[in-house]
């Protein structure tokens, strides 16, 4: 009893969640249990990203199911949000204020007295570099750094849940690589950050999970390589780079979970489709050891969140075990 | 870094300064908060405009008409000048100007914020959503009263002081002018009080508040045609019981017993408090999705 409500407290919990707008489905019976580290929610649009975030925090409400936020629930804003910061996808600010104002305000709002407002907002300022821009109105600023006084308003408190929408979201490249940073910092701080995004390539990079949506439904969930196991029906796909192609394909294919050897247009390697990843690769290292093969490079050609995802919704898309 | 392990403690005692603080004097801070913030909306953005024109244009005519004043004897005669005030303040300040600049003030404390997008920041802050009304409320109960203060007021000084500055001198200090003008204060007040709850609870229930609002003040205009029973379905009739100068209402005007003031004053604040309860209730399970609205 004591470790499962120990769990409970320490975990972001779906049960059976589903939200209907009307008879517009937003996500359907949405079952997760996020731990800490960066978790990221991927999909396209119209795929229940933003429902499940504004679900998180009490914006939206469920039409089934239950959500507990480390043993809080939405309903409770109060306690909710001394532990939880939301950076909404919403561009937009109180009118007239600067950047200073716009986190003063709400940290105010908090309940802080007016020195603690003060140095809060100036460390959050500092962490997401923009001192310098501070005093200037909201209005007057780039979208990168309207999306980072939005970041410093929602880390400024120090919550123990950081949920971003979108947050790389007009950022020039140096600014990515910063909030990345941050981002990866907070995160070995013991933060719990759930961010979605579109790119998935620096998804990809960041994150310590994914839940990959279509369609309101949870199409797949865990760490990308995991997700990737689990897929059945797509073979994996492993480029090897040899001296002797022809050979190596002719010994793989004596073994069932070979689906596919090709050899490469140049004939200095071959491209490899297997349904047992880790058989394979017990089976490739063999065959180089006993046959003195010449290795130039191995490398999975389809173990990003890219190829995960649209193997998971494609029409023919892949059965997760 | 030793600067973040730092700001880290900081913020640590600082919660645990709220955790020991909790409840009413920590929701005293929040009201206060969201008060500042508001009251600063109010008066520095240009929705403050309309507000300002509107407080202002009583002034602007009294002026007018104490530089050119006009040939009615009326105007003239000292002794009618509270008559014409108070077909002023009932015809233009109160039922107009202090209708419409509350209507433009409470609609705008939950809608404006929905239309501008930025209702979410108090959503995602840890405070309740009832002390989110009740300092949404105050602020604009605080800016209608200033403003419609100075209408009020310095509307009623123009008309006496700009051209009979010694006989009105006289009046607001060894005569009745002082207590009526202290009661127009009031029922200004309670217009605020009373308006303002009504469109705050309008500005949350209806998407498009303008018909609404002018629906109401339609019906607020034909308060004098009204039977006695469904006069008293309206804030007007409460305030007009209380005016300190009768003013005739017209040959069709259907005659009631004005409320007397120990029903009116105290049921315009039961009143408010019903509507606060209810927007609260509201505002507990309102969802913020602004693709719809």
């Amino acid at each position: 009893m004591t470790t499962a409500a120990t769990t409970h407290e320490q975990m972001i919990i779906f049960e059976d969640v589903s939200k209907f707008y009307g008879e517009i489905l937003g996500v359907n019976r949405v079952n997760l249990s996020i731990a800490h580290g960066i978790t990221s929610l991927v999909g396209p649009n119209g795929s229940g990203k933003t429902t499940l975030m504004n679900l998180m925090t009490g914006l939206l409400r469920p039409s089934r199911g239950r959500i507990s936020i480390l043993g809080t629930s939405p309903d409770d804003p109060e306690k909710l949000f001394r532990k939880v910061a939301y950076c909404s996808q919403f561009d937009t600010f109180p009118r007239g204020v600067t950047g200073r104002e716009f986190i003063e305000f709400y940290l105010s709002v908090h309940g802080y007295a007016r020195g603690e407002v003060r140095d809060l907002t100036q460390t959050a300022l500092e962490r997401v570099s923009m001192q310098e821009a501070a005093d200037r109105s909201v209005a007057g600023y780039s979208k990168g750094m309207r999306q980072r006084i939005r970041l410093a308003q929602s880390i400024a408190h120090n919550p123990s849940v950081l949920i971003l929408d979108e947050p790389l979201n007009g950022l020039d490249p140096m600014a990515r690589a910063e909030i990345i940073r941050l981002f990866r910092q907070l995160a070995d701080e013991g933060l719990y950050l759930i961010l979605s995004s579109h790119i998935l390539h620096e998804v990809d990079m960041m994150s310590d999970s994914v839940v990959l949506l279509h369609n309101g439904y949870v199409v797949a969930e865990g760490d990308v390589h995991g997700v990737r196991d689990e897929i059945e029906e797509h073979p994996m796909q492993i480029l090897i780079r040899c001296d002797r192609p022809q050979f190596l394909a002719a010994r793989l294919f004596d073994h069932e979970y070979t689906v596919e050897a090709r050899i490469h247009d140049d004939r200095q390697g071959l491209f490899v489709k297997t349904r047992r990843a880790d058989d394979f690769y017990l089976l490739f290292n063999r065959l180089v050891t006993e046959n003195n093969l010449q290795i130039e490079s191995i490398a999975p050609a389809d173990d990003d969140l890219n190829a995960v995802y649209q193997y998971l919704i494609s029409s023919d898309g892949g059965r997760v075990r | 870094m030793s600067s973040t392990i730092e700001a880290r403690e900081k913020i640590v005692t600082a919660k645990k300064t709220i955790g020991a603080n909790a409840s009413w004097s920590l929701w005293a801070r929040q009201t206060i908060a969201i008060l500042r913030l508001e009251l600063r909306k109010n008066f520095l953005t240009s929705r403050a405009l309309l507000l300002y024109v509107l407080a202002g244009l009583p002034l602007v005519m009294l002026a007018v008409l104490g530089v050119f004043p006009p040939p009615s004897s009326e105007f003239q005669n000292f002794g009618e000048l509270s008559i014409v005030y108070a077909a002023i303040y009932g015809g233009l300040i109160l039922r107009t100007l202090v209708f419409f600049g509350c209507a433009w003030v409470f609609m705008n404390l939950f809608r404006g914020e929905v239309v501008d997008r930025s209702l979410h920041y108090y959503f995602l802050a840890p405070v309740r959503r009832e002390v989110l009304v009740v300092g949404k409320y105050l602020s604009g109960l605080l800016t209608t009263i200033l403003l419609f203060s100075v209408s009020t007021l310095g509307s009623l000084i123009l008309l006496y002081f700009w051209r009979f500055p010694s006989q009105s001198a006289q009046y607001f200090f060894s005569g009745p002018g002082l207590g009526q003008a202290l009661t127009y204060f009031g029922i200004t007040l309670l217009a605020c009080v009373g308006y303002g709850a009504v469109f705050l609870i309008i500005g949350l229930f209806f998407r498009n508040p303008i018909i609404p609002a002018l629906l109401i003040y339609g019906w607020e205009w034909i308060n004098f045609l009204l039977p006695p029973l469904l006069k008293k379905l309206s804030v007007i009739h409460y305030l007009h019981s209380l005016a300190p100068v009768p003013v005739s209402e017209g040959p069709f005007a259907v005659l009631a017993e004005p409320t007397p003031a120990w029903i009116s004053v105290p049921s315009l604040f039961v009143f408010t408090l019903l509507v606060l309860a209810l927007a609260s209730l509201h505002i507990r399970r309102m969802e913020i999705s602004y693709a719809i609205d």
